[in-house]
């Protein structure tokens, strides 16, 4: 087996994937969902519901608010209680819909049975339905960047895209809510594969898995084999094995592993060297959303941690307190603990259990207050282990180093816009620096001064 | 001596003939610099701060000779120097002074460690502009200070620190220049820039939470719940209520102090009146820089004054 990964970097953090076993469970209704405005990249949607209004699973509670944005539906039947602010995983108080749960009513277009639709079943999806149907769907990037699934398959025309691949490697530890989605619905994700092929109007298409999980692997290249890499198939689909690092699911990263290009410098995206990546979670989301009718309200997330009684993965409507699903895992460890929206390396630290889950909550990670806790800074010693492990060829400490002293010219000139955040470089850093803390700020700022300079002209 | 003579002729032939380029070269290409700029740059503080908005004092004094010819040097203000400086200046520049009235930073928070409670520990960088991009913070409020130091770093004169006891920065009113470098390095908008007010008494609403009266009300125990009792309670249109929040202007405020008293969370407070104990106070204005112990501590003196 040739197995790939990308060219520079990466790390290897211990996986702890706890819940590689644990079958899928449908968590419990909520009593009260909450639904953020803004779960996805781009404007926040609009709500379209007022307060009383009786509301059914899958009713569009508010629209797309401009072009790079999606719609959202409620995830639960019952009453809208308010329409009002709470806290949602960027740690502040956000607008937001509170539905009081009633009952389970779905909307009747939504096809609830399991029966498995195939594209060569529904000859009136066009490319331009399939794309239609996502966009109306709400469809998201599933792999918790939230982007907008429909613009990713309307490349600018000065991209071509020659090929979709899935990105179902989930090299952050302790997530493995996309590798049970594979175990479980290895053939939905095929039939949403063939869509997002349909739609972009290719014919290869590519699965990226890390060999940790060869159970996926193996279930993946069968399907795949009696599918598409038949006489009569049009598609061309390939099982990529890739080694254990991260960050590969980091879309360059993933787009160097599996067919050897580099995406320039942003603006660029991996559509300008012919590659459209989505998530398993997305393809998933995809066959629901345009086979079933099934808008986005329901996604697989992980809840896990060493000090939960009973981490587990769960089928999960949107909005849903984490608390709930910590508590259906054997509830909040004793002690100081760190909450974290996904997982240890790129999550998002949380200072409320309260916060609901929504379309890129793909975990809720629990790390002991003991484990979590940085040590101490130490003086930087220029061993350089940062710029070995930099997926993107920067230079860690010296881009730390230029943010901290505010020199932002040079961190511009020094690429800093290129940093993915993957936090590779503050966990090699042996000397503890917050080297990803002064790199995010310098980013930021960079990209404002950017942003204010192209705005003049 | 032939050498010798050649040696001086020719030099000085090339003397002349440089003389005469140079000479046309200064005629030409020359620069007219009013030399009132210069003067003018003289009597700035030479700080070059920025809290006029300009570079630095020369491109103030660009800035107030060009306000001149034009007749007006309204919002042309040297913070630092202040009204006796500004009014030099316009005796040079033969213009009348708009009246610009002292200003002083106020830190719009009192979420101290006793008022706020603690519901997180953060462990990253230990910047206020990292601890507000990741989140609220330590505490539920994610309006109020974060207590990281960013206004004090900014700030070169030395004039706002934080006290490492309450967890929030204090305002130096003998040292501030009232130049706005704190205003902009705080990421929340805490600290703003207010009139100093007669001897220094300024009443104003300690607080920027924009959150609805109940959870406003969780995070922080003196925070401004926006009931609207202060804007029912100024008799002179001064109190306005948007956004779950009470904002005093300055312009209007006549300092009575009966929004301070209505106040069911002290929020508003006012600082630098005389205590229970009637005391000379500090000076009105940078004028006269008589040190008092009483106007370096504004925000204790304000909770005296409620308790």
């Amino acid at each position: 087996m040739n197995i790939r990964t990308f060219s520079i970097g990466g790390i290897h953090p211990d996986e702890n994937k706890l819940t590689h076993e644990a079958k899928t469970q449908v968590a419990a209704l909520p009593k009260q969902a909450i639904f953020p405005l803004s779960q996805h990249i781009g404007a926040p949607a609009k709500p379209v519901v007022q307060k009383g209004d009786k509301v059914k699973v899958g009713t569009l509670i508010a629209e797309a608010g401009g072009f790079v944005s999606a719609p959202i539906f409620s995830s639960v039947s019952g009453t809208v209680f308010k329409i009002d602010s709470a806290i949602d995983a960027t740690g502040y108080r956000k607008p937001c819909i509170i539905i009081n749960v009633e009952g389970d009513e779905w909307e009747e277009t939504i096809d609830r049975s399991d029966k498995l639709e195939t594209v060569e079943a529904h000859p009136e999806l066009t490319p331009e339905e399939i794309v239609t149907r996502i966009k109306d769907a709400g469809v998201v990037g599933m792999g918790g960047a939230c982007f907008p699934t429909f613009i990713k398959l309307t490349p600018p025309p000065t991209a071509k895209a020659e090929c979709v691949i899935i990105n179902a490697v989930e090299c952050e530890p302790y997530i493995t809510a996309d590798y049970r989605l594979m175990m479980e619905h290895a053939d939905e994700i095929l039939i949403g594969l063939e869509l997002l092929m349909k739609a972009a109007k290719v014919t290869k298409g590519y699965i990226g898995i890390e060999t940790n999980k060869p159970a996926a692997i193996e279930l993946l290249t069968e399907k795949v084999n009696q599918k598409f890499n038949i006489q009569s198939s049009i598609f061309n689909v390939e099982v990529v094995p890739l080694a254990q690092r991260y960050p590969q699911g980091g879309e360059k990263q993933l787009v160097d592993a599996v067919i050897h290009r580099q995406v320039p410098a942003p603006p660029a995206i991996p559509v300008n060297v012919g590659a459209i990546v989505q998530n398993v979670g997305t393809a998933f989301a995809v066959y629901e959303a345009v086979m079933k009718h099934k808008p986005l309200f329901e996604r697989y997330t992980t809840v896990t941690g060493k000090q939960l009684a009973n981490p587990c993965n769960f089928l999960v409507r949107m909005g849903t307190p984490m608390q709930d699903l910590i508590d259906a895992c054997g509830g909040m460890p004793e002690g100081d603990n760190k909450l974290l929206a996904g997982g240890p390396m790129m999550g998002k630290a949380l200072t409320s259990t309260e916060v609901p889950i929504c379309k890129g909550t793909n975990s809720v990670t629990i790390i002991s207050g003991e484990e979590a806790r940085r040590r101490e800074p130490q003086p930087c010693i220029r061993c350089a282990k940062c710029v070995l492990v930099c997926p993107m060829g920067l230079e860690p400490y010296l881009l730390a180093k230029l943010s901290e002293v505010k020199n932002w010219e040079r961190c511009e000139r020094q690429d800093i816009i290129n940093c993915i955040e993957c936090g590779s470089c503050q966990y090699t850093c042996p000397a503890h620096r917050p080297l990803l803390d002064d790199i995010r700020q310098g980013k930021s700022t960079v990209m404002g001064i950017i942003r204010s300079r192209a705005a003049k002209k | 001596m032939n050498f010798i003579l050649i040696a001086v002729i020719v030099l000085g032939v090339i003397g002349l003939i440089a003389a005469i380029m140079l000479y046309a070269a200064s005629k030409k290409f020359a620069v007219y610099e009013d030399p009132r700029i210069a003067q003018v740059g003289e009597l700035l503080p030479g700080a070059n701060c920025g809290g006029c908005g300009f570079p630095g004092c020369s491109g103030m004094a660009d800035a107030l000779v060009k306000g001149a010819d034009a007749g007006s040097l309204d919002g042309l203000m040297c913070p630092v120097g202040g009204a006796e400086t500004m009014g030099k200046v316009a005796d040079l520049l033969g213009m009348a002074i708009a009246n610009s009235e002292p200003m002083v930073a106020v830190v719009r928070c009192n979420g101290t460690c006793e008022h706020r409670a603690k519901i997180a520990e953060y462990s990253g960088l230990r910047t206020c502009a990292a601890m507000h991009a990741c989140g609220a913070g330590e505490t539920a409020c994610g309006f109020g200070c974060l207590g990281c130091g960013d206004c004090a770093e900014a700030c070169q004169f030395g004039a706002i620190k934080v006290n490492p006891e309450t967890g929030i920065p204090e305002v130096d009113e003998e040292k501030c220049t009232s130049c706005g470098a704190c205003v902009k390095a705080c990421p929340r908008g805490i600290i703003e820039l207010r009139k100093k007010g007669p001897k220094g008494r300024r009443v104003f609403v300690s607080c920027v939470n924009k959150d609805k009266g109940p959870a406003a009300m969780k995070a922080c125990a003196v925070s401004c719940i926006g009931c609207g009792k202060c804007e029912k309670e100024c008799a002179f249109g001064a109190i306005t209520v948007e956004n779950n929040l009470a904002y005093i202007d300055y312009t209007k405020c006549r300092l009575c102090r009966k929004c301070e008293k209505v106040c069911p969370k002290h929020a508003i407070i006012a600082v630098n009146f005389p205590a229970p104990k009637p005391k000379p106070e500090g000076p009105a204005t940078s004028e006269k820089p008589e040190v008092t112990e009483a106007p370096s501590k504004p925000t204790n003196e304000g909770k005296e004054a409620q308790a």
